[in-house]
């Protein structure tokens, strides 16, 4: 795996505690292709959110560490853009401005002005919120708000999209929407996506991988299943397909017989 | 899914347009919000209004029983009785200085008549200040004592609100000086002042720069306190957008960091506005340093029948002039805020 576009090698962190070092993550090995969707998934406090983090720049790793695009990632950048789980939106700024903050930054010497304002409308246009480009966060509902969260990472063109429990805030009907959208953004544009989730369903169906974590301190990758489903996926055709819940109950199992959460 | 969306639609359109082919439940609506228009009237106007009648009864009632060696301690009527008579005085005095001046301007067109080479000599009217003089000059002095501390707190407390070891750094030389009283301040500062501020045609008093300068010193820290909590408490994904976006540091500042802390900013700046008009009021009468502060102990020990009640009306003025301040700071906090929805008191 170590020609991937993106490889964690050997990641391991330590968090300082009052009683010493807190090894969140040893011995992490993660490689990805260029183009595939990848979800994180496992309990609560198992590390998936350091792995992001670290990933995206914000935390370093204490040994190890992270090649994108054969470059080393030291610090956060726009190639590894996220999508944050409250959607982090400025709430001063309206959809079309909170995009535009983002185009303006990444491609400020490299489009023209009209080309810029193109851009921000594009991107709006792929998660389908052209009607509130003018409203605030405030006024618009939490599936808009992460919409435009998606529109804002997509627009800086990133080697790598981030995204840390996109959904999981949301009821399961805006949920299903946005699931939606991703796989046709995915389809459309091919970005390379590590996602975090709760949800057994949402992995298997947005994933070419799921990457199953055990349970920390020292926690690590304990499997690795491969999705083998045709895309385009419908999630009411999936339904009744062997194979997806197959993939299902593989997961469940992980999670359930094989690292059931102690403290839980 | 579908029948989610229908209810949905549903629901707006129900709640959207009430008297489509339902007068009944209309009608209950508008007599809600009359009610409801009622209810606010009276709250905002009436009832203010009548605890101000029940304060100046009881003012009124108390005053009378209360003798002092200045005589009886002023009610309401003799308090408005000075009032006028603070704005006639000050009529007067207005009228007086136009009228010296076109004396002066008379005998010099008479002199240089007589001989066009003549020295005219142009004197200013040396008049004492009157009431509504000292209410400018006090309000002069706060507001540039305030303009300049918070020139100097606000950008101050970004810079400690942001970095930690910034903050570890000021911080106890915040919480010490912090409570002093400005009248500890004063001699210090006028010392200072007297040694250091020295000009053959200065553009500001000693006096002014010195009360000016003292409000400075006391309505900094809470500027700076509320600034860098505010600064200090801004939601850490919002900074880990700035960071993924790698936004420079005045796009951070401006764009993030500002616009997330103006209501703490503002908090800040009203608690610094009210100290420094109430420091101010003590500095000019410790100091007798022209201001409305002058002109209570001036009445003080001028110590006339009239006396106490006109140190009343400087007290209404000054407690007036406070809350104007401070409304005009809210209407401003209102004009910068982002969140025009946010109810601020």
């Amino acid at each position: 795996m170590s020609n991937a576009y993106l490889n964690l090698s050997k990641v391991t962190i330590d968090f300082p505690t009052d009683n010493g070092f807190y090894r969140a993550l040893e011995n992490v090995d993660l490689g990805i292709n260029k183009g595939e969707f990848v979800s994180l998934i496992g309990h609560s406090g198992c590390g998936k959110s350091t792995v992001l983090n670290i990933v995206a720049g914000m935390n370093l790793a204490t040994s190890g560490g992270v090649l994108l695009d054969e470059k080393e990632v030291n610090e956060p950048g726009p190639d590894r853009a996220v999508v944050f789980q409250n959607h982090s939106l400025l709430p001063w700024l309206t959809s079309y401005q909170n995009v535009e903050l983002a185009v303006n930054t990444v491609f400020k010497n490299i489009k023209t002005k009209s080309e810029i304002k193109d851009w921000i409308l594009h991107n709006l246009e792929l998660v389908h919120m052209t009607h509130a480009k003018d409203k605030l966060p405030s006024e618009i509902s939490g599936g808009m708000k992460q919409r435009v969260g998606i529109a804002r990472a997509l627009s800086m063109e990133p080697k790598v999209l981030l995204m840390d429990e996109p959904f999981g805030a949301l009821d399961a009907l805006t949920r299903a929407h946005l699931q939606d959208s991703v796989m046709e953004i995915h389809s459309k544009l091919g970005n390379t996506v590590i996602m975090i989730t709760h949800d057994v369903d949402e992995a298997v169906l947005l994933s070419d991988r799921i990457v199953m974590m055990t349970n920390g301190p020292a926690a690590s990758i304990g499997e690795i299943l491969h999705i083998n489903l045709d895309r385009p996926r419908d999630r009411l055709t999936l339904a009744d397909n062997k194979k997806f819940n197959h993939y299902r109950s593989e997961v469940l199992k992980f999670l359930h017989h094989r690292h059931t959460h102690i403290a839980a | 899914m579908l029948t989610g969306i229908f209810k949905k639609l549903f629901f707006h359109k129900t709640s959207l347009f009430p008297s489509h082919g339902n007068q009944i439940m209309s009608t209950s609506i508008t007599r809600k919000i009359k009610k409801s228009i009622y209810s606010n009237t009276t709250r905002s106007f009436i009832i203010p209004i009548i605890s101000f009648l029940i304060f100046i009864a009881i003012w009124h009632m108390g005053a009378s029983q209360i003798h002092t060696s200045l005589g009886q301690v002023p009610g309401p009527a003799q308090v408005w009785s000075q009032t006028t008579a603070l704005v006639e005085e000050h009529l007067q005095e207005r009228n007086k200085e136009k009228k010296f001046y076109e004396r002066q301007e008379k005998r010099n067109a008479k002199k240089l008549e007589k001989n066009p080479d003549a020295k005219v000599k142009i004197r200013a009217y040396t008049g004492k200040p009157t009431f509504i003089d000292q209410i400018g000059t006090s309000l002069l002095t706060v507001l540039t004592g305030f303009f300049v501390a918070s020139i100097f707190a606000i950008p101050v407390g970004i810079i400690s609100g942001l970095s930690n070891t910034i903050h570890k750094a000021l911080n106890p030389l915040i919480q010490i000086f912090k409570p002093v009283s400005p009248l500890a301040w004063l001699p210090i500062v006028t010392m200072i002042v007297s040694a250091v501020y020295v000009s053959d045609n200065p553009m500001f008093t000693k006096s002014f720069v010195t009360s000016a300068i003292t409000v400075t010193l006391c309505c900094i820290w809470p500027t700076i306190i509320n600034t860098t909590l505010g600064v200090s408490s801004i939601d850490k994904d919002l900074l880990n957008v700035s960071r993924v976006l790698r936004l420079n540091w005045v796009t951070n500042i401006y764009k993030i960091v500002l616009p997330s802390s103006i209501p703490m900013i503002f908090a800040g700046l009203r608690l610094s506005l009210g100290i420094g008009w109430m420091v101010l009021i003590a500095a000019e009468m410790l100091a007798q340093n022209p201001g409305l502060g002058k002109f209570i102990w001036d009445e003080f020990q001028n110590g006339s029948s009239n006396s106490l009640a006109r140190i009343m009306v400087a007290v209404f003025v000054i407690g007036f002039i406070g809350f104007i301040l401070d409304q005009i700071m809210l209407l401003l906090q209102r004009k910068v805020s982002w969140n025009k929805s946010a109810e601020l008191r």
